[in-house]
């Protein structure tokens, strides 16, 4: 058996340690030690894309990831992206476009989604559909996933404008 | 879906990393991205005492190109690789090929040399590698070494790799001509049905040089000599295509899977390599 370890994280900007077995999966560690179920485990496989959240400025599976790889990373979830009273952009848009049913699957897309806007931010259509393809939806379908990311793009576009 | 527990290292320099794994031997295991490792852990197909993390060894990401050479340490990024502007204009196939693997999450965790060393007949890189001739740098409590591509993978998850050895670089030379990665796939994030890499050299309307290799057709990736020559000195006609698919066809050893049965995959084979030899050809 091993030890646990003291493992030290940056999540949503705040400093945070947790003692873990080092074969945790982080996405087990954010949800049961952290408490930040935003979030999700779906397929544990890989696929569906649900767990995903921001590491070191890259989008990751965090079922595909030890919490002992995670020691000393950034980590962003979306409960840092937005609050229920002050929405980030991605969330008023995928609401406006009705981006979602259930909802399950939307913490991952609009996780993802806010890291392909960081590389990208004035995607076409296909960019879009291409850079989010590690993510699925069982229930809304992708038209209106793919349109609410194009108008936060738009928007985000446009404020970036009008400030320079 | 939780693995058997392991220690963790994470060792700064490759020389660390080698002296623990021959320290460990069989219990040991390196662990570049973890999306090819990690899956296989959680299903318990593989169960190891320690896994040595090699995400701090800077030596192993570095990717420069100089007078025509390309080096790619193991540690690069699939994600890195699509990303990199002299990369894409040195040898674009490898952007082409890049973009056709897994999904955007996975291609920011997995490791060209995680792709090349696990030897899972399903990866691209080696294919791939094997049509630039790449070669192979090994490092290991003996010392280094070189191996070509084209002679690392002996069977399924078998390589010439020894257990206590690191691939650490990745050399080939820059591509000049026609190329192609042409894959399918079910869907996005699926393995290859079959893939084929093609370059292609033209002079004065005939093919000068080509290369042809196949992936997930065999226990092993298929460089295909006979498939290139049946193309050299050739217009790139519909006769020669014919005879190139011919030589590839008797080289390749499908399997029935949830992929299909043999005689699909050969279909789609000689389909994608139709579709492969036209798009290097038309930009060669
Ligand atoms: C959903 C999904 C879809 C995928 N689809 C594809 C696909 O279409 N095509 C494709 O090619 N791949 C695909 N993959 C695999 C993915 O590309 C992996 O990231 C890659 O195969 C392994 O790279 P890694 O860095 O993650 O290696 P790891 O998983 O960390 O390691 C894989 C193996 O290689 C060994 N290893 C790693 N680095 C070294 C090294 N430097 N020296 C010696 N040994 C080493 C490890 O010990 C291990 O045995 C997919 C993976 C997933 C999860
Ligand atoms: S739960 Fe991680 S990809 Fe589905
Ligand atoms: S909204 Fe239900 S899975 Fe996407």
């Amino acid at each position: 058996m091993s030890d646990k370890m003291h493992i030290k994280l940056t999540v949503n900007g705040a400093p945070r340690e947790v003692l873990a077995e080092p074969r945790e999966l982080l996405i087990h560690v954010l949800r049961e030690r952290l408490g930040l179920t935003g979030p999700h485990i779906g397929c544990e496989t890989t696929h569906c894309g649900v767990c995903t959240v921001d590491m070191n400025g890259k989008s990751v599976k965090s079922c595909t990831v030890f919490a002992a790889q995670a020691d000393g990373a950034e980590i962003t979830t979306i409960e840092g992206l937005g609050t229920p009273d002050d929405l980030h952009v991605l969330q008023r848009m995928f609401h406006e476009h009705h981006g979602l049913q259930c909802g399950f699957c939307t913490p991952g897309m609009i996780t993802r989604a806010h890291r392909l806007l960081q590389e990208n931010p004035d995607p076409t259509e296909e960019e879009v559909r291409f850079g989010m393809a590690g993510n699925l939806c069982r229930c809304t379908g992708y038209q209106n996933i793919v349109r609410a990311i194009l108008a936060a793009a738009a928007e985000l576009n446009a404020a970036r404008e009008a400030a320079q | 879906m939780i693995p058997s527990a392991f220690e963790y290292h994470r060792p700064p320099s490759v020389a660390e990393a080698i002296r623990i794994v021959s320290e460990r031997g069989d219990d040991a295991r390196v662990i570049a991205g973890g999306h090819s490792l990690i899956p296989m852990m959680k299903l318990r197909m593989a169960h190891l005492e320690h896994l040595v993390d090699l995400q701090d060894v800077a030596e192993l990401r570095e990717l420069s190109i100089a007078d025509g050479i390309v080096r790619i340490g193991a540690m690069v990024t699939q994600h890195e690789l699509i990303t990199h502007e002299g990369l894409a204009q040195a040898v674009p196939i490898v952007r082409e090929a890049a973009l056709l693997i897994a999904d955007p999450q996975v291609r920011y965790m997995g490791t060209i040399g995680g792709n090349l060393a696990n030897g899972d007949p399903g990866n691209d890189m080696p294919g791939l590698m094997q049509c630039l001739d790449a070669r192979f740098g090994l490092e290991g409590p003996e010392g280094s070494r070189e191996v070509a591509a084209r002679d690392f993978y002996e069977a399924a998850y078998m390589t010439d790799r020894a257990d206590e050895e690191i691939l650490t670089r990745i050399t080939f030379a820059a591509s000049t001509g026609g190329y192609a990665y042409e894959k399918q796939k079910r869907k996005i994030g699926d393995y290859a049905t079959a893939a084929a890499a093609v370059l292609i050299n033209a002079q004065d309307g005939r093919v000068s040089r080509a290369s042809v290799a196949m992936t997930n057709l065999s226990d092993v990736p298929v460089w295909s000599e006979a498939a290139a020559d049946a193309l050299i000195g050739t217009a790139c006609d519909a006769a020669a295509c014919d005879a190139a698919v011919a030589a590839m066809s008797a080289e390749i050893d499908p399997q029935e899977d949830s992929r299909g049965p043999i005689e699909f995959k050969r279909h789609v084979a000689g389909t994608i390599l139709r579709r492969a030899i036209a798009r290097a050809w038309a930009r060669a």
